[in-house]
Order: C-alpha cells, then structure tokens, then sequence
C-alpha cells in the first residue's frame, strides 16, 4: 500500500470512515483478482481510474503511487506475453495495476491518524488474547514514517560516499547507512520513551 | 516538592575494557524557572538532562521531579516532564505535522473531532496551520523543531527539558525557538552550546568531567566556563 500521500478533500471517499472504507478496499480486491479475461480486467482498471477521479486524487499522487511497481508490472508483463499470450499479460497487468491504483486511492483519501483508529477498532476483539491494538497500531505509523527516514539516510550515505571517492564501494555505501538505520531507530525510541508513548 | 533535584547521583556506562563515568556524585536542587546546563561536548550535561525523564537510568542515586522518584515513577513523571531533542527529524514519529502533534494528545483527548480542533489549535499558535497535511520530513529545521516543540507542550507538562534545540538552526529559527522556550510558562532546563541563551537563565550549571564545575549566576558562570576552556 503507497503510504503518506494522504491529500485532504470532502468527497465522499473523503467522508467514509477508515474502517468501512478499508473493508469496501478489501472487498474490491477480492472481485478485481476473481476477474477472467483480459477486458474485465481493463474494466475494472478503468473502475479504479474512475473511483481516483471521482475521489479528486491528483493524477500525479497516482503515478507516485504506481511509480514503484512499474518495472515489477513490466517484466511480469512481458513474461506472461511469452509464456502464456497477450491476453493473460494484459489481464494480470490490468489487475496489479488496478488493486495498486485502489491502494492509492484509499491512502490518499485517509489520513494515518483515522487508519489507527480504524486499527485499534478493529482489533480490540483481541485484546483478551493479548493484543495490544494502541501498539500495533504505532508500529503501523512508526513503519510508515521510517520508510522516507531511511530514503534520506540512504541519499546522505551515497552523497558522503561519492564526496570521499567510494561511490562503487559497497562497504562504503551500506555500512554508515546500517549504522544511522539503527542509531535513528535507537533515536526514535528514546523520543517515544520521552513522550511516554508505551508507558500505559 | 516542587522542582528537579539530584541525590549523589552517578551514571555509568558499560565499554571495551571496563565502565566508563559519565556522572559522578552530582547533587543539585533545581526549583528556578529558567536554568541552563552548559559544557564540553562529552562532559556529561546531556546525560544530566536525560536523568530528568528517565531517558538515562541512574547507576546510583536518586533523581526527583516534583518529589517523584524517577527510577520508580517513570510514566508518572514523563507526564510531568517534556523533553526536546537536539535532532527533531527523530522525535516526529507520525507521517505528517497534524498527525504528530495528535499523538502526543490521544491519551488526553480521547475525541477524535475533539482532538483535530485541538491539533489545529495548537498548530495556528505555533504557526504551522498551514502545514498540517505535509509530511514532517518536508519541513525546514526550524520548522521540524518547532514541531517538535508543539508536539513536547500538546500534553501540558510542567518542565521542560530542552538538549541543545537551537544547535541545528540557522540564526532565524534559533531565535525563533528560543524565544518560543523562554515564554514558556513551565520550568525550563536548557543544554546549550549558546552561551547567549544561558546568559537569558536565572542559573547556570558548568558541567566539566561528569561533575558541576560551577552553580549560580549566569555572567559568573559563563565567565567560569570561557576561563576553562582558555586554560589550556
């Protein structure tokens, strides 16, 4: 799921509340991977683009979401051309895309906060087994925020590596940014610690 | 009683080839409202800082805050102790600004609708308002710390510990900072490298080798420290 693209508007996938809305996602999935045939499968892309429109997602928050999985969605693309035609190729292109453009759909139209909530709902049945839904629901957030964290460490880490003439060493390149991944980790629990996030 | 106060306290750290002192035998009673602990790097002001809340465990003695033992009432004194790092990028845990400062208040403002008209509340004061959907790593320094400081106040406490926050910030935001922690209206301990800033204090401590050097009057304090380090 493309995380922290969340655009704030008043439409009605705006307005559905995080848990409903997770579950209409869910169910929207199930239907587009249960899809046969080549032009079911574009229809539903088409339903995607169209929910997107509808829920006034900038066309450029969509690419940002699909950006990453393109050169997944093209080598799976062109294997399944080979193997098996164009129709399955473009039948499980469709689809990817579709549950990727559903996906951005639904975090660009939910902020993280109401996706906690949702969250700490909807596993509260299992606190009596232990769960502790305020937590796994921190850790959804904290993994969330660290994703563009580590992209930074990982940019600063080339940039020192380049500027010392160790661009091509890989020592150079993963070791200071091992060692910042931890240390940031270490940083982020002392300030979790400090605001009494765990103390309850 | 009110106030941070410090027992013959000593902290320790386990390294290669034995333990290593950071602290050793401080005993301080800290009641002023605004009170700066200024040092080398290393001589052990920031471990005193985090004493405060618990971040740093004392290896012996006691620290108190409001009479509350550190050690044995750890969540009841973070809620009487906010604290700011000198590094805010790692002290905003939530993807975006609104979102951040909602999670210091979820235990207070159980409300969500309560909740976001108290994030933006908080958020007009501290001039963020504008801001509140962007992601916390699109933020300037000073903006970041800021943040961070809204965030640190969203929960009321009544100190404020505050390690190095202008360090990072070009002149403008640090005077920005600054100026947003000195009117404040809790108890504010400063770590600082500006002696500026220690000089706006009511009392400063030197903290030299894991021990207070000197404790009193500001000018009499930094003149302390900038004869020490001009020793050689």
């Amino acid at each position: 799921m493309p995380l922290g693209i969340y655009r704030p508007g008043s439409t009605i996938w705006h307005r559905i509340p995080a848990g409903p809305k997770l579950g209409l996602v869910v169910l929207a999935s199930i239907v587009t991977v249960a899809l046969r045939g080549p032009w079911p499968c574009v229809a539903a892309l088409g339903v995607a683009l169209g929910i997107s429109l509808w829920a006034r997602v900038p066309p450029r928050v969509v690419w940002r979401g699909l950006r990453p999985f393109l050169v997944v969605v093209t080598i799976l693309g062109a294997f399944q051309w080979w193997q098996r035609g164009w129709p399955v190729a473009v039948e499980v292109v469709a689809t990817t895309v579709a549950l990727v453009v559903v996906a951005t759909t639904f975090t660009a139209t939910t902020p993280t906060d109401r996706l906690l909530d949702a969250i700490v709902r909807g596993l509260g049945p299992f606190r009596r087994v232990g769960v502790r839904p305020e937590k796994v629901a921190l850790a959804f957030s904290l993994m969330i925020t660290a994703i563009p964290a580590i992209f930074e460490i990982a940019h600063e880490t080339r940039e020192a590596a380049k500027a010392r003439g160790l661009e091509r060493s890989v020592r150079a390149n993963l070791s200071p940014m091992a060692i910042r991944t931890v240390a940031h980790a270490y940083e982020t629990g002392a300030a979790l610690h400090a605001r009494g996030i765990g103390d309850d | 009683m009110a106030g941070i106060s410090f027992d013959d306290v000593t902290v320790t750290a386990e390294a290669t080839g034995g333990d290593v002192v950071i602290l050793r035998h401080v005993s301080a009673e800290i009641t002023e409202r605004r009170v700066a602990l200024i040092g080398g790097n290393g001589s052990g002001k920031s471990t005193l800082a985090r004493l405060v809340n618990g971040l740093v465990t004392a290896s012996s003695g006691v620290v108190r805050v409001d009479g509350l033992d550190v050690a044995k009432d750890g969540p009841a004194v973070r809620r009487r102790v906010g604290f700011v790092f000198t590094q805010p990028a790692a002290q905003l845990v939530m993807p975006t600004v609104a979102e951040d400062v909602a999670l210091s208040l979820r235990r207070l403002v159980p409300d969500k609708h309560e909740r976001e008209q108290r994030v933006l509340a908080i958020l007009e004061s501290y001039g963020l308002a504008h801001l509140a959907t962007t992601s916390v790593h699109a933020l300037s320094g000073g903006q970041q710390q800021l943040l961070a400081l809204a965030g640190v106040l969203a929960t009321e406490p009544s100190i404020v510990v505050a390690d190095e926050p202008t360090t990072l910030l070009d002149l403008r935001n640090s005077v920005i900072v600054a100026d947003r922690l000195f009117a404040l209206e809790q108890q504010l301990v400063l770590v600082t490298h500006d002696l500026g800033l220690a000089l706006r204090c009511e009392r400063v401590l030197v903290i030299e080798d894991g021990g207070i050097a000197f404790d009193g009057d500001p000018a009499a304090a930094v003149d302390h420290y900038r004869r020490s380090v001009s020793t050689p």
